[in-house]
């Protein structure tokens, strides 16, 4: 039985595999980025703008906001990473609603390459801030003997959001094969349904979850910087 | 296998790819955007705010002058009413004089009017009564008038009494031309020298008589000669005639005056 996309592959050379979750990922990005310029190539200053352009504007308004509920003031910095985390996880698991299609999330490499991501963002973007002596002082806080515990918790801390949000995105689209095949009528379309708003839950958890562990240890820093 | 390492790395490029692309076409230009706007209704606050504030100013402005303006407007009707008034007095002034002068040419004109009338009523008075006595005269006593005149005033002067005929007589002589004699109508022959013998059987005159006819004497006869005179004429009965008509004028002209006033 196949439970990730990376087993379908269109085209091999030597260690060169593109398979569905590559291709998927192209067709998002293709969809988002010409989405993207062809509503913001026409973007209006004034108050009578496009429902668009409205859209938008709530969408990454609201990615702002929540960025900045986490505790993280300077969003903009921010946002980039973030917002495009969870529009990427988001419209991703929306088209999870067309048929023969597979998210590039119920990979595991995918969701592994995403929580590498955030593992890296987190300090990158705490050096960015607060400079890399003040972020490598925060490892062997309170004490030098907690340096190894500081470490592990880091890759634990990227495992545990890639391997959840791996397992929901895997399981939904396991829960509605094995569906279809029991019950092909109504059924899977509730599923369907379901799996929609697991993956939006999802996807709101793995940014917020990738905020908040940027956002902390900003704060650790920041303590340090305090001190 | 669950895992394949180049798809993670190529998910991995994949997706700083496509943060850069969002970074680059969406989020900096739709940040951008609602910077702007903000900015826009930040500015167009301000200028509302500002607005107002000249707004309120002007307000002000125009309250106060609509205040000077009402109270200019209040005293010009007041200086208005003023002087309407004082030209309103000026003109019932100037009014009253104009018609009190009406007035009194009226009462002027009224008066040369009766005094008009007056005198033609007694010119019209003589002709008539001269003209009565004549016809009364002819049909009751077959008399001249002219006649029975000369007759009388040829005893006037035979009935002189001696201061006066000397009087008469002193002026006589002392005449350097000659003596008149006027009448209104002419003297009939017979009379003119019946008149001359009275005159100088009494006077003993050697003087020319020159006989004048003088519309104005009405109905009369006079001898006049330096600054003596010896008449008659019936002046006397129509000055009393006169006296009653003017009376009859006044209270006629009376009630007049009382009407126009």
């Amino acid at each position: 039985m196949r439970i990730s996309p990376d087993d379908i592959v269109l085209f091999e050379y030597g260690f060169v595999k593109l398979n569905a979750t590559i291709v998927t990922t192209w067709i998002l990005m293709l969809v988002m980025v010409i989405g993207s310029i062809s509503i913001t190539r026409k973007l209006v200053i004034g108050t009578k703008i496009s429902r668009w352009q409205s859209t938008l504007e709530i969408i990454v308004i609201g990615i702002k906001n929540q960025i900045e509920e986490v505790g993280l003031h300077k969003s903009e910095t921010y946002i980039g990473f973030l917002g495009t985390l969870f529009l990427f996880l988001f419209v991703s698991n929306l088209l999870t609603i067309l048929p023969v299609y597979e998210p590039p999330t119920s990979s595991l490499s995918t969701t592994a390459a995403l929580a590498i991501s955030v593992f890296f963002a987190v300090p990158v973007f705490n050096i960015m801030e607060h400079g890399i002596l003040n972020y490598l002082k925060s490892y062997v806080k309170p004490l030098f003997i907690m340096l190894p515990f500081h470490i592990i918790s880091e890759f634990s801390r990227t495992l545990a959001l890639a391997v959840r949000l791996f397992g929901n995105m895997m399981s939904g689209v396991m829960i509605l094969g094995i569906l279809i095949t029991i019950t092909p009528f109504i059924f899977p379309i509730v599923m369907t349904a379901f799996g929609l708003l697991t993956g939006t839950v999802q996807s709101y958890i793995f940014t917020i979850l990738a905020s908040v562990f940027i956002a902390a240890a900003a704060h650790e820093s920041e303590k340090e910087l305090k001190n | 296998m669950l895992f394949d390492w180049f798809t993670l790395v190529a998910q991995l490029v994949n997706f700083l790819v496509l943060v850069w692309l969002l970074k680059r076409y969406l989020y900096k230009p739709i940040l951008s955007a609602i910077d702007e706007r903000e900015k826009l209704i930040a500015r167009q606050l301000h200028e509302a705010e500002s607005s107002k504030v000249d707004a309120n100013r002007e307000l002000e402005d125009f309250q106060q002058k609509n205040n000077m303006l009402n109270q200019q407007r209040h005293e010009l009707l007041n200086n208005a009413i003023s002087e309407v008034n004082a030209e309103r007095l000026k003109l019932l002034e100037q009014t009253r004089i104009e018609v009190e002068s009406l007035r009194l040419r009226l009462q002027e004109s009224l008066k040369i009017e009766q005094q008009n009338l007056g005198s033609e009523i007694i010119r019209r008075t003589r002709t008539e009564v001269f003209a009565i006595v004549r016809k009364t005269l002819e049909d009751l006593a077959s008399a001249n008038l002219e006649n029975q005149i000369a007759g009388v005033f040829i005893s006037r002067i035979n009935g002189l009494n001696p201061d006066e005929k000397e009087l008469l007589f002193s002026a006589l002589n002392h005449t350097t031309g000659e003596v008149s004699v006027r009448s209104m109508f002419d003297v009939p022959l017979v009379q003119q020298a019946a008149i001359q013998k009275a005159l100088k059987s009494n006077f003993n005159i050697a003087t020319e008589i020159k006989f004048e006819t003088a519309p104005q004497l009405v109905c009369g006869i006079e001898l006049v000669t330096n600054g003596y005179k010896v008449s008659w004429t019936i002046e006397e009965y129509l000055k009393s005639l006169e006296n009653h008509i003017g009376v009859l004028l006044n209270e006629h002209k009376e009630l007049k005056t009382e009407k126009i006033t």
